[in-house]
């Protein structure tokens, strides 16, 4: 059996440790060139610390997780490893249909080497079960100002401080929705910044509609209980404004960021004209949520959900058989979530059942965590209001510099005549990030967005159509396609020591 | 004020070890340390913006931060597009800002 594993995160960890205990080969790729995904981001080997776990909730896990499959000859780990493609090998049609256990009905490739080099390998897969554990990345919306140097996504601020030890700016102000804005802020002030402020737009009644039915999986249940008491007390000790019920509506600045406005925003974000508040600082990080990365799925046939999520069922498979998906792709649900995801779909992946035994925990704690992401959902999910906030200077897509002036005249003209054709007339979300940055808001301003975009954004071919079908995952140079490609090889790792490639060196 | 390399004698990790490097940008020599990505050095090296957009010629640099925007591509040793935030760089690497219009997604 022979598992392939996409993603390094703490869903794709626990799946390869899963598949592997399970009997499996296993085949971990990740783009980055250190495991551990987005939680686990932490600084290269080239700077070695004594204390960095401080940094970290789980570290030890993390590292005994990463030892095991470092030291594991039947783990393959290859980093620097760009999924570029998956392809069918069957008509989508045949999904699901056939005796026991047929292999994954896809084609996985890859390029391996330093991020958008010229000369990076390629390689081919045909495992026989796939696990996507791609995870998130922020959704942040456009406000005026929002794309002048100064203004980050809070996940950028995150990653800059665990990654490298740069705190994005001295004075900053954190802002958006949902519990990331609380770990932001503590790396920043553990990274020798000043958090002036984080402002959150859902509002105290909607927060405790959120969670007040059940506010032990916001602490308990969710085994966060450590880890909020840690960035309540950073918020305390460093006296960090926390305000609920208030957004950033505009940055200023000529070539940066000088100020931030904020404002209070009623129930469903629409600013509350003359409480307007302007702070100088010289950064600001904005998250209003994540986006999961979807692409892959996308293309290996998985159906998803309405929400925008991939569907699986409890063996953590996805609607094509033999692949398999855990993490953020499958809803929001943060870490511990994606570690139990992760180890049912590799302990599935490679033949198990998710009644058995050895996963027997892991099986309880995931009917823990379901309705985790809809309460998060529920409690700092993006209100309609916010375009309130937007002017006709303010961009919708930062690529093609589409200004929302331009955006709403077009629709207004070819009046409302799709997502496909609003694209094609006004290229937002043509541009070289294929519409990740603004494609959930591009849907929204048409008057999609997730809940009604299979019934109302529908393409000319009447195929529901949305921003993430990307077939081409990440860019890639024509010289890499044409010489690049390698042949379809084994997944079972035909070497007897332990294989960790450093794609990147 | 700006981005800043937290200095390791204030970081409570406590860092055992950094070797220095330096990159060469539009010309200018910036200092960083191994290990770091090219947007890393830049951010802390105090400049915010290392690309101007083809439209309107708006400063843009660091935003995503984890390879998704693709605000912040630059030419690194001829290599044109190459996301600063994913790279690391390398002692020597001499790093060239993109004025130009805006590179298609290639099929
Ligand atoms: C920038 C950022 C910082 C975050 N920091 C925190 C935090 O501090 N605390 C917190 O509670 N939550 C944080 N989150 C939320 C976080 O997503 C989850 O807590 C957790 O990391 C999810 O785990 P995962 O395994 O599902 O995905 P991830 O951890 O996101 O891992 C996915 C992995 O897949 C890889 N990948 C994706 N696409 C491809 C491809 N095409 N080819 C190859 N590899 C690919 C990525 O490189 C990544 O390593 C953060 C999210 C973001 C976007
Ligand atoms: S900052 Fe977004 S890709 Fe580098």
């Amino acid at each position: 059996m022979k598992v392939v594993i996409v993603g390094a995160g703490p869903a794709g960890l626990a799946a390869a440790l899963a598949a592997r205990a399970h009997g499996a080969s296993v085949t971990l790729l990740d783009a980055a060139d250190e495991p551990g995904g987005q939680y686990w981001r932490h600084l290269p080997p080239e700077r070695p610390s004594a204390n960095e776990r401080i940094l970290h909730h789980g570290w030890q896990r993390f590292t005994a997780m990463r030892r095991a499959l470092e030291a594991d000859a039947g783990c393959e780990i290859v980093m620097g490893a760009q999924v570029w493609a998956i392809e069918r090998s069957d008509a989508p049609a045949q999904a699901r249909t056939e005796a026991p256990m047929p292999a994954a009905p896809v084609v996985v490739h890859v390029l391996v080497g330093p991020p958008d080099g010229t000369g990076r390998a390629g390689r081919t897969f045909r495992p026989d079960a796939l696990v996507l554990a791609t995870g998130a990345h922020d959704r942040t919306l456009p406000f005026p100002g929002w794309d002048l140097p100064g203004v980050f996504t809070a996940g950028a601020a995150q990653a800059f401080a665990k990654g490298e030890r740069v705190a994005v700016g001295q004075r900053v102000v954190i802002a958006g929705a949902g519990p990331f804005l609380l770990p932001v802020a503590a790396s920043l002030v553990a990274t020798g910044a000043r958090v002036l402020g984080v402002f959150e737009a859902s509002r105290i009644a909607g927060l405790v509609r959120g969670w007040l039915p059940k506010p032990w999986q916001l602490i308990g249940a969710a085994k966060k209980g450590g880890e909020l008491a840690g960035y309540v007390g950073t918020h305390l000790r460093h006296r960090i404004p926390y305000a609920t019920g208030r957004a950033v509506i505009a940055a200023h600045g000529t070539d940066r960021v000088e100020a931030v406005t904020v404002a209070r925003v009623d129930a469903n974000w629409r600013p509350v004209p003359g409480t307007e508040q302007r702070i100088a600082a010289d950064a600001v990080c904005v998250s209003h949520g994540f986006t999961p990365r979807l692409e892959l799925p996308i293309a290996a046939g998985c159906a998803i959900s309405s929400s925008r999520f991939v569907e699986v069922d409890e063996a953590q498979q996805s609607s094509v058989a033999g692949v398999y998906a855990a993490g953020e792709i499958t809803g929001i649900g943060g870490v511990d979530a994606a570690l139990v995801e992760g180890e049912l779909a590799g302990h599935c992946a490679a033949g198990g059942s998710p009644g058995d035994p050895e996963v027997r925990r892991a099986a309880k704690a995931r009917t823990t965590f379901t309705g985790f992401a809809a309460r998060i959902e529920a409690a700092h999910g993006i209100r309609r209001g916010w375009t309130a906030w937007l002017d006709d200077d303010t961009l919708v897509c930062r690529c093609e510099e589409v200004p929302y002036g331009r955006f709403r005249e077009t629709a207004a003209q070819t009046c409302g005549s799709g997502l496909r054709s609003m694209k094609l007339t006004t290229r937002a979300g043509l541009g070289i990030c294929q519409g990740r940055v603004c494609g959930g808001t591009v849907e929204e301003l048409i008057g999609g967005g997730p809940e009604t975009a299979a019934g109302g954004l529908l393409d000319q071919r009447g195929v529901a159509a949305t921003t993430d079908r990307r077939p081409i995952a990440s860019p890639v140079r024509l010289g890499e396609l044409a010489g690049g490609i390698g042949p379809t090889e084994p997944t079972e790792p035909h070497l007897s020591k332990p294989t960790v490639q450093k794609g990147h060196q | 004020m700006a981005a800043r390399l937290l200095p390791a004698s204030s970081d409570p990790i406590r860092p055992s070890g950094a070797t220095p490097l330096a990159i060469s940008l539009d010309g200018e020599t910036v200092a960083g340390v191994a290990g770091q990505t090219i947007a890393g050095v830049v951010l802390a090296s105090g400049r915010l913006a290392w690309r101007r957009t083809s439209a309107d010629g708006r400063p843009r640099g660091l935003f995503c931060g984890i390879g998704v925007c693709f605000d912040c591509i630059v030419t690194v040793n001829g290599e044109r597009d190459v996301r600063a935030c994913q790279r690391r760089a390398a002692d020597g690497d001499v790093v060239e800002i993109q004025h130009d219009a805006l590179p298609e997604v290639r099929p």
